[in-house]
């Protein structure tokens, strides 16, 4: 099902204080129907706690929120009624096996035994856990924790699923299968709202997203749109010799459109990589190593909001 | 033209606290179903070894010396239902601090049903149910082993289990409150060691509080368990003190009290 105009959750001037701290400062976005929204950022922008009010999770501390048309200070029970959440860390029951994990979870959600039975064996189906529904949670590794995760918040048959870090900690094998998951769900005309610092889970998910810098969104778009926006097409990474480097002193200006200098390397921000290349080669700077590549995510999402290290 | 989705009609109705409380004791039953056995082995094997040991055993010392302060019965009989009161409470006090810190901070089942329609007061009663559940198989066991050794005088006995489960219920609701507010389990011992045991000693279990000084007395009455040992101690004797009104109302305030103290101090933790 392709997104449809239809606006299922709508912020405005959107804020989250904890004390003096401001965690998300009057945020504006529209998710719609049907679609995948990233919330994209460095640890501490503010995502999570977005996430958190959109879950009815965490009160709002000022602006304006509607999800699935309903107000979170209000319809809070309502609005969760018809919501699945995956949050960062799996919060399973370990008391409880996998298969009795999704039915107490319906029961929360007062769906009856009879209903609940045949969806947990469908879920457990689909997220490849059918072997294991009867064992304890604590053994499993921590893809099918997971995926149980996913699961257990997709019981109430949701509306909208709200994803925190899907697949932090995963191997490549456990993020594969679930992106095939969440892409199905998303055909299936699920809306899904995910936040990631993976730059290849948003472009492989998310139809828009927002990039979220010190409690603000600082962009937004389409991951294409972005691309054309905050980088180039392609970039020219290149190397040289430290020696080289040293007396390099503005002879790579004017050959991309933008040059970023790294500790070990010069990054070019050009249309066309190769011809920039060329360009080096003429003016005769010797190099270590060359490489043109297509522009990505992550070049936007550096650009936007630095290298520096977040902790 | 963007159009705001919320026309179709909710899917799941929302429930109501008695509802949502059920849920929460399904969850600890389906979890208790598989330690049942050892918790009632537990149940059983507690009284016995207090009604021999100190019962009969020191009990017989003591006879020689009377039994006036007693009331004119034997210690055994004084003791049962003393320990009865005060099982409940030790019961009722680890039940409301490592499962629930547990379910608080360390495994996080509160956040994932918070997610869910379900509400904090919810949590808070299907709890203090679940507590209450563990209490009354608990007393029932205990009443039973009572009859073993021929304490209780008459049917009104039965009323001991209402009135243990209660004085449980008057310890569970302000520990959880404690709890809400702990994040790490540092407290609990402190908590063991400096209230709950001296209570267990001083509140009348194993002789009659009239005999400590004035002042102690006092702050003995004014805790939970002096009036649950006094209830519980008339129902199993047939020897209701004229001031039994008095003792259940003070357990049924306390316990109210607290109750809407943890709702507020365990929403303050967990809504955020």
């Amino acid at each position: 099902m392709p997104p449809t105009d239809e606006i299922l959750v709508h912020a405005r001037g959107l804020t989250k204080r904890f004390d003096a701290f401001t965690a998300v400062n009057a945020v504006d976005f529209d998710v719609r129907t049907a679609e995948a929204f990233g919330f994209l950022g460095p640890n501490g922008a503010g995502k999570t706690s977005t996430m958190r009010m959109i879950a009815c999770s965490s009160p709002v501390t000022e602006g304006e929120l509607t999800v699935i048309g309903m107000d979170p200070r209000t319809q809070a029970p309502q609005i969760k009624a018809r919501l699945g959440v995956v949050p960062q860390t799996d919060n399973l029951d370990a008391e409880l096996s996998v298969e009795e994990n999704l039915l107490m979870y319906a029961r929360y959600f007062d769906l009856p035994m009879s209903v609940a039975r045949p969806r947990a064996a469908e879920l457990l189906e689909f997220m490849q856990l059918t072997e294991r529904a009867s064992d304890q949670v604590e053994p499993l590794s921590g893809g099918m924790k997971r995926r149980l995760t996913i699961a257990r918040a997709l019981i109430n048959e949701p509306e909208l699923i709200i994803l925190d870090e899907p697949t932090t900690g995963l191997d490549p094998q456990a993020r594969h299968l679930l992106w095939e998951r969440l892409y199905r769900l998303k055909q299936r005309g699920a809306t899904l709202i995910i936040t990631t610092h993976y730059m290849d889970e948003a472009e492989q998910l998310c139809d828009r997203l927002v990039v979220m810098d010190k409690a603000e969104i600082v962009a937004a778009g389409t991951p294409r749109e972005l691309i054309e926006r905050y980088a180039t097409k392609e970039v020219l990474e290149l190397r040289v010799p430290d020696a080289v480097r040293a007396g390099l002193d503005g002879r790579l200006d004017g050959l991309a459109d933008r040059i970023e200098e790294l500790p070990d390397r010069f990054l070019l921000y050009a249309d066309d990589g190769e011809h920039a290349l060329e360009g080096v080669h003429g003016r005769e700077i010797p190099i270590e190593s060359a490489l043109v590549r297509r522009a990505t995510l992550e070049d936007v999402f550096l650009r936007l909001t630095g290298r520096s290290l977040v902790e | 033209m963007a159009v705001v989705a919320g026309s179709r009609p909710t899917t799941s109705p929302v429930p109501n606290a008695l509802a949502g409380a059920r849920r929460v004791l399904q969850r600890n039953l389906l979890v208790y179903r598989r330690t049942w056995r050892g918790s009632l082995f537990g149940s059983f094997l507690t009284p016995l070894l207090y009604l021999t040991a100190m019962g009969i055993g020191l009990g017989q010392l003591m006879a020689s010396g009377g039994t006036t302060l007693l009331g004119g019965v034997e210690y055994l009989d004084f003791l049962g239902p003393g320990i009865l009161a005060s099982s409940c409470m030790q019961t009722a006090s680890f039940e409301s601090t490592y499962p629930i810190m547990g379910k608080i901070s360390w495994r996080k089942n509160y956040e994932a049903i918070l997610a869910t329609p379900m509400e904090v007061h919810h949590l808070l009663i299907g709890e203090l149910g679940w507590i209450g559940f563990r209490l009354t198989t608990m007393a029932t066991v205990f009443l039973f082993v009572l009859t073993l050794f021929g304490i209780p005088r008459s049917p009104l006995a039965l009323l001991a289990i209402p009135a243990a489960v209660v004085t449980g219920l008057a310890f569970a609701a302000p520990i959880i409150a404690f709890s809400a507010t702990r994040h790490n389990d540092s407290g609990f011992a402190a908590l063991f060691r400096f209230v709950i045991n001296p209570l267990f000693l001083f509140s009348g279990t194993f002789f009659p509080v009239s005999q400590l000084p004035d002042a102690v007395e006092w702050v003995a009455a004014a805790t939970p368990l002096y009036h649950g040992v006094a209830l519980v101690r008339g129902a199993v004797l047939d020897a209701m003190p004229a001031t039994w009104p008095l003792h259940a109302l003070y357990l049924v305030v306390f316990l109210g009290v607290t109750g809407v103290i943890a709702n507020r101090l365990l929403r303050r933790r967990l809504v955020k």
